[in-house]
């Protein structure tokens, strides 16, 4: 944090930061690619994160080498399947420095960790009457498998408010834990605003209550160090496609008391011990959550990107990030008319923002033009984009890869789409 | 930039910077909601019929600068027009921004300032921002309750 604070004073990122970013990008094959003639400047990495060629590789060598499905054969090519699918859930279980390998559950993203709890463990749970508490920066994926229990269980969605800087309201969250709360749902970090919730606070009121709490990492698990243990949280998910990892494969952490007196989510293969007609036993943890053939080699590549992101290591990532953040939020603020959404004091990685008069559709098609990915659209939190008044914001989400450099290209970008739509 | 100047046209700009007929008929025959959640772009068209021709035709909502000028256009368009026009006119807007020509043929009723939406044809992501409005005047037309969505 040092180094971050130092930059605040500086004009450019790379100069005083000690972080070899031009060596980080050739890992990524995509980033010295054109789009529309001009050089990708890659600021959608909130939707997802390119690929090192060590995830790629990873993904390939099980393909060309070691194919096999996991569990069952006496073959060597099945145990080597099953030991690199194991030992990415191992590099998991020490990336959140959970107790246990069995307490990680591989699924296929954020998506279905989140709705795996709210059909296992939210439905017995939560009954007529009770209810369950969110907050008004949930992305869609963390509001609507729980509006689905609270419909089916005659209970309660309830949302704790979110201040105009884009944080939540610690007291009114206080407040909303009340007799009837069965289980809180949280972002970690926000997709939208970049705020980082205090969730270790949010975490000790609920559990004050005894109410678990699940929370949604996917943006926070790319930038921020995780420590589930000293979270205390009950449940936490990840993607890993976020995490320069494959798409179609995340995370469920959830402490193992409760993941053992969950009733199964999926049945078929792999989550039985033993199958009559009169009566199944399910296996243990893990396996009793992970029916079917998993996505193994999508598996392996989450490894692999544990790997690599251990080895530039979270600590040098949160420090660049920060400092790229601060560059980019100084560089965007300059520009007339600009007015950035989510100005929370913890903030991580993303940059929202409206320019008056020009709808950010418009801008990210003569962003596009200029080579620069940014997303626009409500960014699947439209009750947030409600809350701020606005239909749709752009937003620029940052990676350990992004430049100072792509700031600038961002910012000229503006400026040409304020000259030509303006 | 040569693509974006054919996308942004002047006539663009103009329209949706300061949209015609941008208001509520109170006494509208027909008005539906149109909504593309992609981008968020929101509008509500109100159509005033006499017999078969539209006597009245407006609009009101939030969007693009593509969406919003095509629905001005649109109300500037179809004013005194019949609804075998407005339908020819919409058939013949939809093959201008997907690229397949205007449909010009001898006798068909000229797209006019409609022309300037050509642009859209090289960004394919954008058609449905400029046929949302076109869309929701034919859900308004045929009587239907709910809000058309481009998804």
């Amino acid at each position: 944090m040092g180094i971050a604070r130092d930059v605040l004073n500086g004009t450019r990122c790379e100069r005083s930061v000690r972080f070899a970013v031009e060596k980080i990008r050739q890992d990524f094959p995509v980033l010295s690619s054109s789009v529309h003639d001009k050089p990708l400047v890659y600021l959608d990495n909130a939707a997802t994160s390119q690929k090192p060629r060590a995830v790629i590789e990873a993904e390939a060598l099980f393909y060309s080498r070691n194919c096999s499905n996991i569990h069952r054969g006496v073959h060597e090519l099945s145990e080597r399947a099953t030991k690199c699918y194991e030992d990415s859930r191992t590099k998991v279980q020490q990336f959140l420095n959970a107790r246990e390998s069995r307490e990680i559950i591989f699924v296929r993203g954020t998506t279905e960790a989140i709705n795996l709890v709210s059909n296992t463990f939210g439905r017995k749970q939560v009954g007529a009457g009770d209810e369950v508490l969110i907050t008004a920066m949930e992305h869609h994926s963390n509001i609507v498998p729980w509006q689905i229990l609270c419909e089916e269980k005659g209970a309660r969605l309830r949302v704790a408010p979110v201040n105009d800087r884009g944080e939540i309201v610690f007291e009114e969250f206080e407040k909303l834990l009340g007799a009837r709360t069965r289980f809180v749902a949280l972002v970690h970090v926000s997709n939208v605003l970049g705020t980082i919730n205090p969730v270790r606070e949010m975490i000790e009121a609920a559990h004050r209550r005894n109410v678990p709490v699940l929370l949604d990492g996917a943006q926070a698990a790319p930038h921020l160090k995780v420590d589930v243990q000293a979270l205390d949280c009950d449940f936490y998910a990840f993607s890993g496609h976020k995490l320069y990892g494959p798409t179609g494969v995340g995370v469920l952490y959830g402490k193992a008391g409760l993941l053992e007196a969950m009733p199964p989510y999926q049945g078929g293969g792999d989550m039985i011990r033993s199958v009559t007609f009169e009566k199944t036993l399910y296996n243990t943890l893990p396996y009793k959550f992970e029916a079917g053939t998993p996505n193994i080699a999508g598996s392996i590549g989450l490894g692999a990107a544990v790997d690599y992101v251990n080895e530039i290591g979270l600590e040098s990532i949160r420090a660049y990030e920060d400092e790229l953040l601060a560059y980019g939020t100084r560089a965007l603020e300059e520009i007339p008319g600009l007015r950035i959404i989510g100005t929370a004091r913890e903030k991580a990685g993303v940059i929202s923002f409206v320019i008056e008069g020009i709808h950010p559709h418009d801008v990210g098609t003569v962003l596009d033009q200029e080579g620069i990915a940014v997303r626009t659209g409500h960014h699947c939190a439209q009750p947030l984009m409600e809350r701020f008044k606005v239909p749709a914001t752009t937003r620029a989400s940052l990676a350990f890869y992004n430049t100072a450099g792509e700031i600038d290209t961002l910012a000229a970008g503006i400026r040409k789409v304020k000259d030509l739509l303006g | 930039m040569s693509d974006l100047r054919g996308l942004y046209q002047e006539v663009i700009l103009d329209h949706s910077k300061r949209p015609r007929n941008f208001r509520a008929l109170e006494d509208a025959d027909y008005h539906a909601e149109g909504y593309n959640p992609l981008c968020g772009d929101r509008i509500t068209i109100y159509v005033k019929l006499e017999n078969d021709r539209i006597s009245d035709v407006s609009f009101q909502g939030s969007g693009c600068a593509i969406s919003t000028s095509s629905a001005s256009l649109l109300t500037e368009t179809l004013k005194g027009k019949t609804l075998g026009e407005a339908e020819a006119l919409f058939e013949r807007f939809h093959a201008l921004v997907t690229g397949k020509g205007n449909g010009d043929k001898p006798g068909a009723v000229p797209l006019g300032k409609l022309e300037v939406f050509s642009g859209v044809a090289e960004f394919p992501v954008r058609v449905k921002c400029a046929t949302l409005a076109w869309h929701t005047l034919r859900s308004a037309l045929a009587g239907e309750a709910k809000a058309v969505s481009t998804e």
